[in-house]
């Protein structure tokens, strides 16, 4: 090995959404970093769907933001179409999605990786890592190099041992087009990792030339568009419509009649794949009474004819590809410009962390995105984020950034994933998290800009901005407990369609802003001020004053559970020998080995008698 | 952990028995046998061996009762320490000096119910079961037994996860509408989400009406025997006692004070009381006994108004008739042994009535009947398809989730975001987790993707 003459405080594997997000937090924070990718024209490459976003997505995306990531504003430059979805639910399950120019979108985060300070970039395979006395050192390169480093992130992605299936025919593969990571995930198993593997498909990608788009029905994004970073003022660019299409019966058959060459039924692929995104044979399979599947045709970008058929992943032969995506309406001249396939891929089991993402056995060694079991960019791009600032701080000898399941969903993700392990790839959504009415797109910044300030990510500017606009909220918040309107004094046109017509009292805005049917553009009405309150601000103003029943109530509920959480359990502590815990808990606990009593309390089968037991005994241990 | 001393309690009834158990738990146990038992054949004490022997006092050496002891060594035994058993002659002075005297040793009063709490702490049994060993130990008769014997065997449990069914079912209707807004999981069936909450609300429902019946089956209830002086209030109570213990004479007024029995009528235990019969009276004593009865009347459970169905229905029925309110009342009507010469006033025409005869015995087992099913609604308590709740705890849980689903409900109809609806049943779910100690980590997730075709 030829040794490189630099060392580095962070070495970052993988240059996908977990390893920019990860390399560009432990640069910013000013740690000599590198970046190392098997392909640097493949940076932040969006390998299946061209989108960012979407339900308990785009939450994380805003928490990124607010920390100071990048993910955000990289999809406002390079977003061609944004929608706000659940708009007529409540505030806390709305969330964005936009459509992203792929190209676009990963030169542009190429070049925020090549202008920061701080960071190299190079192309290079990791085959293995350097491990010296439990703690890691460094990294080889399959080209004979080694890399001297404090801390290593690994965000391999779908790479490590990546087994690409077409049909029964299958060649190793990180993703179409690119060499898998070998050698490593062998390394990992040698040092003691328990690796898994899994699986996950793509559709194919076709041609919009050959696709009669005039008989799909168009679908357009919100005018204007709305942006994901709370800094990004507002989106310039020109926006396009995707089209909805449907399978049919005659889809269905061709299918059917091809599953004897699907290397998903033919049991050739052992991976274990997302329940919540099967692929179309999985769901015919599974679903024989649907008449039709529906598919959005999301555009690659402007630039390009390639579109992308949503939910048409599949691993069947390219015969039965062309058969099957040709019966459907609109597409019946289509042409494939890229097949669709599964891909097998190696993960090492989360349970394997502790909640900074560092592995319990190997110290200053970082997991992020796919190789936890993860799938999605945005939970890559969090879990990546963590892992830097963590990294960065360990660096510094500081106490990791480690954020509760009641500030963040990237605190559910990553206690989910470090408490529970996973078998399956782990997807976000809000129904995992508990405090989900705290936890809403619109308040990430008030959640976690302090956080994003304190590690060092946040520009001055931006956290300036940020405490005017909290002081605005504090401000309007007296305003509008103060202000009352007075019966004599209201319009009486407001007062009848409001039926306060007779009311004997002055309200209070506050209260008049309880009512389910006033916003603040009905305040505005009666009252010059609020007209002048930003729109932010208003926000969220109206909804705290709207749902602080609910709100009040969840939080009542952290606070119940802040004694579990905050109870430490520690390392080595022997289960073994407590008594009062039934066999079954005791091996769950010893094999989990959770590190405080909430951690403890959500493995399935740990009772609350036995958290009791748990929590006896660490007194009892306390007082010795 | 709690501190590991000794305990010891007299581990059988107080009073008049054949034999009195006292039992001793803890690392003490053992050496306190040694001390002051002394056996009849030399040699150690084997675990789980019966040995017969004396008890001696080791300061005096005065032997104070011959005894059988047994020793079971940690950790097989109930508290999963090494636990001795004395097994002595019964009877308060003897088991209350035999216990005097291991505490001497060394060893500490047992607070109620700690063998089974170190039981639970020492990891033999759970919490559930240790909640119904305690009802065990405490239950007065057959009935409550059973009760206590199926809620440790799962009846309970079972019953509990048909709610939490309908409630998951229902949350991961309302969950695919908000995670999936784009899939086609179709519009969303408020009809349906209605049906299975109102399903949960019944059978959350059900189990709280047992809650009653659990409770009555562990703590019993009262029964008020009122009646003018000679209608044969204390005849009755002998006849369902099946022995003489009330004085029973023609003299009118002689029941002057209050007699509470506990008699165990078709499984049920029913504390009878008999009163002072009730008449007009100048007898300042016999006053004070007609007071403390109609006192009574409200705090009863069940009145058995009583009236002599050979004699018209004078003033002095009247009288208690008047104070009865609102109290649950049967009607008995005694001496049909002699021709009938009442005619009840219409203020008692939907009253339940029986006619009996002390004498005879006529109409008692109906009588019986009737009481029996005032509180259990004529359910069959063999215990096989009987599960009532009997601890406050698990009331007060599913009383929780009841609010809960009421409220999920009144959401519903008020046509509330769904990630509130969302939120009213999953405190549900948590409230009837408390009763099982189970908690939902994936499991509307895995009903959704079974549910509904998701993905994209």
């Amino acid at each position: 090995m030829i040794v490189y003459d630099k060392k580095y405080d962070v070495i970052v594997v993988g240059a996908g959404h977990a390893g920019c997000e990860a390399a560009l937090a432990a640069s910013r924070m000013g740690c000599a970093t590198l970046l190392l990718t098997i392909n640097l024209d493949a940076i932040a490459l969006m390998s299946c769907n061209p989108a960012i976003g979407g339900l308990a997505k785009g939450h994380l995306v805003k928490e990124i933001d607010a920390l100071g990531g990048e993910m955000a504003r990289n999809i406002d430059a390079t977003g061609i179409q944004f929608r706000i979805l659940n708009t007529r639910k409540g505030p806390a399950v709305r969330a964005s999605r936009a459509q992203a120019d792929k190209q676009l979108y990963r030169l542009r985060m190429k070049r925020v990786l090549e202008n920061q300070d701080n960071l190299h970039l190079k192309q290079a395979e990791v085959t293995g890592l350097r491990v010296e006395e439990g703690r890691v050192a460094g990294v080889d390169t399959k080209a004979g190099v080694r890399f001297a480093a404090e801390t290593v992130i690994l965000t391999t992605g779908t790479f490590m041992r990546g087994l690409i299936h077409i049909g029964l025919t299958n060649y190793p593969g990180g993703r179409a087009g690119d060499l898998p990571s070998i050698g490593l995930s062998d390394q990992l198993r040698e040092l003691g990792f328990e690796v898994g593997r899994l699986k996950t498909g793509t559709p194919a990608r076709l041609d919009g030339r050959t696709i009669d788009f005039g008989r799909l029905e168009p679908q357009y994004g919100d005018d204007p568009p709305l942006p994901f970073s709370f800094s990004t003022p507002r989106i310039d660019q020109p926006q396009v419509p995707c089209h909805i299409a449907y399978t049919n019966e005659k889809s269905h058959e061709i299918i059917r009649g091809g599953l004897d060459r699907s290397p998903l039924y033919a049991g050739i692929i052992e991976g274990i794949g997302p329940r919540y995104c099967p692929s179309i044979e999985d769901k015919v399979v599974r679903f024989p009474d649907k008449e039709r599947h529906q598919t959005f045709i999301e555009p690659e970008g402007r630039e390009t004819v390639e579109v992308y058929p949503s939910g048409l992943s599949t691993s069947l032969p390219i015969d039965v590809q062309w058969a099957f995506y040709r019966s459907i309406e609109g597409l019946e001249r289509v042409e494939i410009m890229r097949p669709a396939y599964a891909i097998e891929y190696d993960y090492v089991d989360p349970i394997q962390l502790h909640a900074s993402l560092e592995t319990k056995l190997i110290r200053n060694l970082y997991h992020a995105g796919q190789i936890n079991g993860t799938s999605g960019y945005e939970e890559a791009a969090g879990q990546g984020l963590l892992a830097g600032i963590n990294a960065a701080l360990r660096v510094r000898g500081k106490e990791p950034l480690v954020l509760g399941r009641s500030e963040a969903y990237l605190g559910v993700m990553i206690d989910d994933l470090v408490t529970l392990g996973t078998r399956e790839p782990y997807r976000m959504f809000t129904s995992r998290a508990e405090y989900r009415l705290l936890l809403r797109e619109d308040n990430a910044d008030l959640r976690l800009r302090e956080h994003g300030h304190a590690v060092g990510l946040l520009p001055e500017e931006e956290y300036r901005r940020f405490l005017e606009k909290r002081e605005m909220i504090g401000a309007e918040f007296e305003r509008i407990r103060q202000v009352k309107i007075l019966p004599s004094g209201a319009d009486p046109a407001f007062l009848e369609e409001f039926g306060l017509v007779g009311m004997q009292n002055a309200m209070t805005l506050e209260q008049l802003l309880r009512r389910p049917d006033v916003g603040y553009a009905e305040l505005a009405r009666i009252d010059g001020e609020s007209r002048e309150v930003p729109a932010q601000v208003a926000e969220q103003v109206e909804i705290q004053v709207k749902y602080q029943g609910y709100i009040d109530r969840q939080l009542e509920q952290v606070e119940r559970s802040r004694k579990l959480e905050s109870a430490r359990i520690p390392e080595g502590f022997d289960y073994l020998v407590i008594a009062g815990l039934t066999a079954e808990v005791r091996e769950k606990l010893h094999k989990f080995r959770p590190d405080t009593l909430g951690q403890a309390s959500r493995i399935p089968g740990v009772t609350p008698a036995a958290i009791t037991v748990i929590s006896i005994a660490l007194k009892a241990r306390g007082a010795r | 952990m709690y501190v590991q001393d000794t305990i010891a309690a007299i581990s059988t009834p107080l009073g008049e028995g054949g034999i009195g158990v006292i039992r001793v738990s803890g690392p003490g146990a053992g050496p306190i046998a040694a001390t002051i038992f002394r056996k009849k054949r030399d040699g150690g004490l084997l675990s789980h061996r019966f040995y017969y022997g004396e008890v001696v006092d080791p300061g005096s050496g005065d032997t104070l009762d011959e005894a059988l002891l047994v020793m079971m060594r940690a950790p097989r035994s109930y508290t999963r320490e090494d636990l001795v058993e004395i097994q002595c002659h019964g009877g308060y002075l003897v088991v209350q000096r035999l216990l005097d005297l291991v505490l001497r040793q060394g060893a500490r009063l047992a607070e109620p119910g700690e063998f089974t709490k170190r039981a639970f702490l020492n990891g033999r049994i759970d919490l559930v079961q240790a909640e119904a060993v305690i009802d065990v130990i405490r239950s007065k008769t057959d009935a409550a037994l059973t009760l206590a014997q199926h809620q440790r065997g799962g009846l309970l449990s079972e019953r509990i996860a048909a709610v939490r069914e309908r409630l998951v079912h229902a949350l991961a209707l309302v969950e695919a509408h908000i995670d999936f807004p784009e899939e086609e999981v179709g519009s969303l069936t408020t009809a349906e989400i209605g049906r299975l909450a109102g399903e949960a609300a019944t059978g959350i429902e059900n189990l709280l009406a047992g809650f009653s019946e659990g409770k009555v089956l562990r703590e019993g209830v009262s029964v008020l025997i009122a009646g003018k002086p000679n209608v044969g209030k204390s005849s009755l109570l002998n006849t369902l006692l099946r022995e003489k213990r009330a004085i029973v004479t023609s003299v009118p007024g002689t029941t002057r004070d209050i007699i509470e029995e506990v008699v165990n009528i078709g499984g049920l235990p029913v504390r009878m009381l008999d009163t002072a019969g009730v008449r007009e009276t100048d007898d300042i004593v016999e006053q004070e006994g007609v007071r403390l009865t109609l006192e009574r009347i409200p705090q009863a459970d069940l009145v058995l108004f009583m009236v002599d169905g050979s004699r018209p229905f004078d003033s002095e029925d009247r009288m208690i008739m008047a104070a009865l309110g609102p109290a649950r009342v049967i009607m008995v009507q005694n001496k049909s042994d002699l021709p009938a010469a009442i005619e009840l006033p219409v203020e008692l025409a939907e009253t339940e009535k029986v006619a009996i005869s002390t004498l005879t015995g006529a109409g008692i087992e109906r009588l019986r009947a009737m009481i029996r099913d005032a509180f259990l609604h004529g359910r069959a308590v063999d215990g096989r398809e009987f599960v009532a709740l009997s601890r406050a705890r698990h009331r007060d849980a599913l009383v929780k989730a009841q609010g809960f689903v009421a409220r999920f409900g009144d959401s519903l109809a008020a046509g509330v975001g769904l990630e509130l609806l969302a939120w009213e049943l999953r405190e549900a779910l948590q409230a009837v987790g408390e009763v099982t100690g189970e908690t939902t980590p994936d499991e509307v997730l895995d009903l959704i993707f079974s549910r509904f075709c998701i993905g994209k």
